[in-house]
């Protein structure tokens, strides 16, 4: 939920922010060198990458299967580091072609 | 049924406050400001007045609570003058930029050093370029009645700035003069109860989640300072409105000047605060022992500045003293700063004087402003000045030339 | 995959460094509160990271919760002034009102109005999220700072090296300063620990007064190792003693996660560039005030 640039009809008073949870229009998946690459077949879905992701990037489906989500996965590779059987692994980004 | 008490300065201001219903006062005590909190303490103690009170362990922390108070709604107090109003000054730049609504009563006091405890306008000057508005009263009964106007000021949409209200340090505040005291029910009727907008004020709601206080980048800095500047603007009409309207509803109105015999005089006295009365007194005096045709311009309104006001009153005379209660040191004096830069562009302007008085508390006696209006009248005569600047009652035994 | 928000407080999209220790100290904590918090952020890396400039424009707000930036030390001060203005407007029942700052804007610059917000007993939980300098201006001591870090006011060279201000502790100890204040609850938590510190966190939320909890947030950035070990770092700070987690209920101290074999502290400096100058007399200078610190909480 992006809001427009302003006009001078809607200028507010202050730099006051009216949007919570607008944070979700950044995609600051941009900034990362690495990305996470899960192998479903080694996972047992324990949740620990979900409980310590800072980004909140990897999350539970309804299926309860891991996922992650690239918008916002920074690259940190916390999740990498924290897996307990090593089921997630860092790559190199490669440009999209 | 109005009531009419002799009451202090600072007793008058609690007794506004009180009928203005404030949700929460948040203060820390300073002389000579502190008995308007102690006041506001038994209004509370005693069921009067339906108040919290944030027992604020610094000023910082009071204006903080203050800003904290009035984020969530709340209309909001408070007290201090001198170091207090220094120690708050970060803060007073976020509840002016905030565009929160608070009032605070400044009993003017100089700040430290040298340290002491009696009336000048210095810790005012120093939130001049806040942001703040600031009323300067010269009685009791209009520090009672500016509590209310300045609340009314504050609160309307258009405006929305944090306001002073000045009275001079130990002078007025510690000085009992008869004052009118309307019924709650008057008060109320012309003081509606603070309702902020969601979608507009800096309100902190669960159910419109907000972030307020944060960065701005400089793509858009500046033009919240315009916002803010035209605020002031604003500011400057509708408190002629609001003093009006308070004039039709009590009987009294003060205007954002008080032009004290100008429309014929040659030479006119601009001060701020109780040297207003004196020079008043001193006037009538010259006018009928020596003819000279003297007034006095009083300035209420500091912040917006009555631009108009004062070049309508003083641009017809010959020669216009400015006395400020302070000084801007590596140039002169703030108040003739100010008087200067609106009469600057003025197609008629009169000679100008710059004199420097009552620093530190020392009296400005007759005989000192008897002294400043015949030096303006002798420029008057000339059309020019002797001296850059003049310092009322200095003691020439020990300094100067 | 879509993000939906559900009943989370902190979002994605925050523009906190990778691998940020405070975020994920604040994402454990304000989940676990919900929604119904209005939170006031004192000048930090996390004020910067959910309402810098650089948020502003486009509006890319990280919270689904209302929140507040004055200025640095007003924490305190300013949640006393909401708790009392909601009172007043009898608006005060089912809001609880965050004061987040860092460990400076905690220790140092906002003690005064920590204390005073304490002293008087408002309705208020504290969360201070330690990275043990001040991290937000790039990495200058502050009263949390361990014996001799390095940080850029405190950076080593042949007169002085590092943080040199010791005293006897390992760092100002805030949980005690609270304590002294005989508030209800204190608790001090670590993110490699989230289970305790959502516990912790529920624990304050279902108590009246003042409540503090300190989380330790190490900082990949500031401390110097790969922004992956994080959590590592957190854990290996807990397991080698250095960061003890216990809570203080009124009154009574109870740690809650012991330790069976404490790792020696060397294990946890030498992997942090802090710390890549320390020689063997220093750390067994920081080893003493680990084990000082452990006897003084009655456990080996």
């Amino acid at each position: 939920m992006s809001k427009p640039y302003w006009t001078k009809e809607n200028f507010p008073i202050t730099p006051n922010i009216r949007n919570p949870a607008g944070s979700l229009a950044f995609k600051c998946g941009q900034w990362r060198s690495v990305r996470p690459v899960l192998d479903e077949k080694k996972c047992t879905k324990c949740g620990i990458c979900v409980l310590h992701c800072p980004d909140d990037a990897i999350a539970k489906n309804e299926k309860g299967e891991i996922e992650i989500n690239y918008d916002y996965c920074k690259g940190c590779g916390i999740c990498e580091n924290e897996c307990p059987v090593k089921a997630l692994k860092m790559i190199i980004e490669v440009a999209e072609k | 049924m109005n009531t009419r008490k002799l009451m202090s300065g600072n007793r008058a201001i609690a007794e506004a406050v009180k009928l203005s219903e404030v949700n929460v006062v948040s203060a820390y005590p300073i002389t000579p400001a502190t008995s308007i909190v102690e006041y506001l303490s038994e209004f509370i103690a005693r069921g009067e007045l339906a108040a919290e009170f944030v027992q604020a362990e610094s000023e910082f922390g009071a204006m903080s609570a203050c800003i904290g108070a009035s984020s969530v709604g709340a209309r909001v107090f408070t007290a201090t003058c001198s170091q207090g109003l220094a120690l708050m000054h970060e803060l007073n730049y976020v509840a002016a930029g905030l565009r929160l609504p608070i009032v605070m009563a400044v009993t003017n006091r100089q700040l430290s050093q040298p340290l002491g405890m009696w009336c000048d306008h210095s810790d005012a000057m120093g939130e001049r370029d806040s942001g703040w508005m600031q009323i300067y009263v010269e009685s009791c009964q209009e520090a009672f009645d500016t509590v209310i106007q300045a609340f009314k000021l504050a609160e309307t949409k258009e405006v929305l700035l944090p306001i002073m209200v000045c009275l001079d340090g130990f002078i007025l505040s510690h000085t009992s003069e008869p004052v009118e005291i309307p019924e709650q029910k008057e008060i109320r009727d012309f003081l509606p109860a603070y309702k902020p907008d969601a979608d507009y004020h800096t309100l902190l709601d669960v159910k419109k989640p907000l972030a307020a206080g944060g960065g701005c980048p400089p793509a858009f800095t500046m033009e919240f300072d315009y916002k803010k500047y035209d605020a002031q603007e604003k500011g400057r009409e509708m408190l002629r409105k609001i003093d009006e309207e308070f004039g039709d509803a009590f009987g009294r109105r003060y205007g954002l000047v008080e032009a004290y015999k100008c429309d014929d005089a040659d030479a006119i006295l601009v001060a701020m605060g109780t040297i207003v009365g004196t020079a008043k007194d001193v006037a009538d005096k010259l006018r009928s022992e020596k003819g000279w045709r003297v007034g006095v311009l009083k300035l209420r309104s500091y912040r917006p500045f009555p631009k108009e006001e004062v070049l309508k009153a003083a641009c017809g005379s010959k020669a216009v003293a400015v006395v400020s209660r302070a000084i801007s040191y590596g140039l002169g004096a703030p108040v003739f700063s100010d008087v200067a830069t609106a009469m600057y562009n003025a197609p008629e302007k009169p000679v100008l004087l710059n004199f420097i008085a009552g620093m530190g508390g020392r009296d400005v006696d007759k005989k000192g402003l008897a002294a400043v209006f015949e030096k303006t009248i002798k420029a008057a005569e000339t059309g020019k000045i002797e001296n850059e600047v003049e310092w009322v009652g200095l003691n020439k035994n020990l300094v100067g030339g | 995959m879509k993000s939906t928000c559900g009943d989370k407080v902190l979002v994605s999209g925050h523009r906190a460094c990778p691998g940020c220790g405070a975020i994920l100290a604040l994402k454990h904590a304000l989940n676990a509160l919900g929604k119904n918090i209005i939170v006031h952020v004192a000048t930090s890396c996390m004020e910067v990271s959910i309402m810098g400039g650089g948020v502003f424009p486009k509006g890319e707000y990280p919270l689904t919760c209302p929140s507040l930036h004055t200025a640095f030390e007003t924490g305190g001060a300013v949640v006393s002034g909401m708790d009392a203005g909601l009172k007043a407007l009898g608006k005060r029942e089912g809001v609880t009102l965050v004061a987040i700052a860092g460990d400076g804007g905690t220790a140092d610059i906002g003690l005064q109005t920590l204390s005073g917000a304490a002293e008087r007993g408002h309705d208020f939980i504290y969360i201070c999220y330690d990275n043990e300098a001040y991290m937000n201006t790039g990495n200058q001591r502050s009263g949390t700072t361990m014996p001799f870090a390095s940080t850029t006011t405190t950076p080593v060279g042949q007169k002085k090296r590092g943080e040199q201000h010791i005293q006897g502790r390992l760092r100002k100890d805030m949980p005690a300063i609270m304590a002294a204040h005989g508030i209800p609850y204190i608790a001090t938590a670590s993110i490699a620990y989230p289970a305790d510190l959502t516990k912790k966190v529920k624990k304050a939320a279902s108590i009246h007064g003042p409540r503090y909890i300190h989380i330790h947030s190490p900082c990949a950035t500031g401390w110097g190792f790969p922004e992956s070990k994080t959590i590592e770092m957190a854990r290996l700070a807990v397991q080698t003693g250095a960061w003890v987690l216990f809570e203080i209920e009124n009154g009574e101290l109870t740690v809650t996660q012991k330790v069976a074999q404490r790792k020696p502290v060397k294990d946890y400096l030498l992997v942090q560039r802090r710390f890549k100058h320390i020689t063997d007399p220093e750390i067994a200078q920081i080893q003493e005030l680990v084990d000082k610190k452990w006897k003084e909480l009655g456990l080996q």
